[in-house]
């Protein structure tokens, strides 16, 4: 399976199963597309009949690209078949293995976000703040279950985390403690709305926290129509010199301004060019978690005006680069060479199995998404797992066992998408939810192109 | 008539030298929606 496009004036060809890439030019773009069935006479007629004021187009030109494909072809860069559909790879191995965990340390908020995909931040539950013992026993849990796996991922997550700040810093410090006796190495993550950050916290997260995820929606309108506090009051004025002295503080560590956009700003790309003046260099923006019915849902009407803001964000970024303001996009990191190996791609996202979310009471989900939803209970700290058959559906959903990725093209890329949102839009996990996978593509193809464009 | 091979990971080599598991999750870092396994880093010591 190949794919092809074409953006930003660069023509480009990925071979799906060896994940190999070429930077081509119309002509050898569309030899690619027509050369798949292996027909050279057939391929050279349909050239020179789509080129046929291109002087280049001659018997001898075109066969030699023929006999470059070929080669590609030969080298297991080209037109490679699937070699993986029967591979152990496929299934996870041990699908009690946990390696990452999303500590619910609060199920409160400071804010009132209109949006929050957690209803605002209680999960549809009762307030609460996670005790400094569930999550000891969390982190236990944790190691119990990690097998060899050495590095261990912990995100303190909420609700808002610094209204539990206290018990965080105090598991982080038993987290090290754990390492000592162990040899695990515990990556913590935050994220947080910024309104209680500090110097304490920002000099704390500068030894202990190895990204922070700070929560930012862009322009001020936009910020403030969503992130009030629970007086009607926006946020903007008070997170933001917070996050540019965080920022300022931050030493080149890893953190990411996050915002969500929604059917009020279509035009997300102002909104991530607003941070970027802001002075933040890594930047992060995610289309909102909502039901169809929301008046801030978007549709797939708006995806041809989508696709644009993040076709022009990957042309910004680059004309960014060489004024020397660049910034990173999380969603287009990424390093050809020192990706994921297959067995990532093929696993998926891992909720359920090696990535647990943990309620203040201890109560055991899938993921931060599903948290609140009875049915997706998986157990608690004390009893551990107890819905087996749950969790081994969740082992199971790996990239092969989701149908509709079969033909495309991007799946190593997504490995099967996100769980929750596929049950949310289709009743089952192994669901696609088509409209994040026609942003997911777009994004993709705009970060190959960025890589290739940086690599000329 | 250009093609320009970039250096990218074999995908196919992996399945025997990759799969050790200590890649991050995708969604402890800055997304929490979206999934996508390809931008995180492989942190196998023999990869890198």
């Amino acid at each position: 399976m190949v794919h092809t496009y074409s953006l930003n004036g660069f023509d480009i060809t990925l071979d799906v199963y060896s994940g190999a890439m070429h930077l081509c030019d119309p002509v050898s773009l569309a030899a690619i597309q027509l050369y798949e069935n292996g027909n050279r006479e057939q391929t050279a007629r349909q050239l020179m009949a789509e080129f046929p004021d291109n002087p280049e187009m001659t018997v001898e030109a075109i066969s030699e690209l023929l006999d470059i494909l070929d080669g590609l072809k030969a080298q297991g860069k080209l037109y490679t078949d699937d070699p993986y559909s029967h591979s152990r790879a496929l299934l996870r191995q041990d699908p009690g293995l946990v390696k990452a965990l999303c500590l619910h340390v609060a199920h409160a908020c400071n804010l009132a976000c209109s949006y929050c995909f957690a209803g605002q931040g209680h999960y549809r539950g009762e307030a609460a703040l996670m005790p400094f013992e569930v999550g000891e026993k969390a982190l236990e849990f944790l190691v119990e279950h990690s097998g060899n796996r050495r590095n261990l991922e912990v995100d303190f997550f909420g609700g808002e985390p610094l209204l539990n700040w206290e018990v965080v810093k105090a598991l982080v410090a038993y987290g090290r403690e754990l390492e000592r006796k162990t040899g695990k190495v515990f990556r913590f993550t935050l994220t947080t709305n910024g309104m209680l950050l500090d110097d304490e916290v920002t000099d704390f997260c500068n030894r202990e926290i190895y990204n922070v995820v700070l929560s930012l929606d862009g322009r001020p309108h936009v910020h403030d129509h969503y992130r009030k506090d629970r007086k009607g009051r926006g946020s903007y004025e008070t997170v933001v010199p917070k996050f540019q002295r965080f920022v300022q503080r931050r030493g080149g560590k890893e953190y990411y301004i996050r915002g969500t956009y929604t059917r009020k700003n279509l035009d997300f790309l102002k909104d991530i060019l607003h941070m970027a003046d802001l002075g933040f260099d890594r930047l992060s923006m995610e289309p909102v978690v909502t039901g169809p019915d929301s008046p801030d849902a978007l549709s797939k009407e708006d995806l041809p005006g989508l696709f644009s803001q993040y076709e022009e964000l990957a042309r910004e970024m680059l004309a960014r680069d060489k004024q020397g303001k660049g910034f990173k996009f999380y969603h287009y990191m990424l390093d050809l060479e020192h990706g994921p190996c297959i067995h990532k791609r093929l696993a998926g996202c891992g909720s359920g199995t090696e990535y647990l979310a943990v309620t203040p009471s201890g109560d055991l989900y899938p993921c931060h998404q599903f948290v609140g939803d009875k049915d997706f209970r998986l157990g608690n700290l004390d009893q551990g797992v107890t819905r087996n058959s749950l969790q081994a559906d969740f082992a199971c959903n790996t990239l092969y066992a989701h149908p509709a990725c079969d033909g495309c093209w991007a799946k190593f890329y997504c490995a099967g998408g996100c769980a929750a949102n596929a049950y949310h839009a289709t009743g089952a996990i192994n669901g696609t939810y088509n409209f994040g996978c026609e942003l997911f593509k777009k994004r993709m193809e705009c970060a190959i192109m960025l890589a290739a464009a940086r690599e000329e | 008539m250009k093609i320009k091979t970039l250096n990218t990971r074999d995908l196919k080599a992996s399945l025997t030298e990759g799969g050790c598991g200590e890649c991050q999750t995708s969604c402890q870092s800055a997304c929490k929606t979206s999934c996508g396994v390809a931008n995180q880093p492989c942190e196998s010591k023999a990869q890198n």
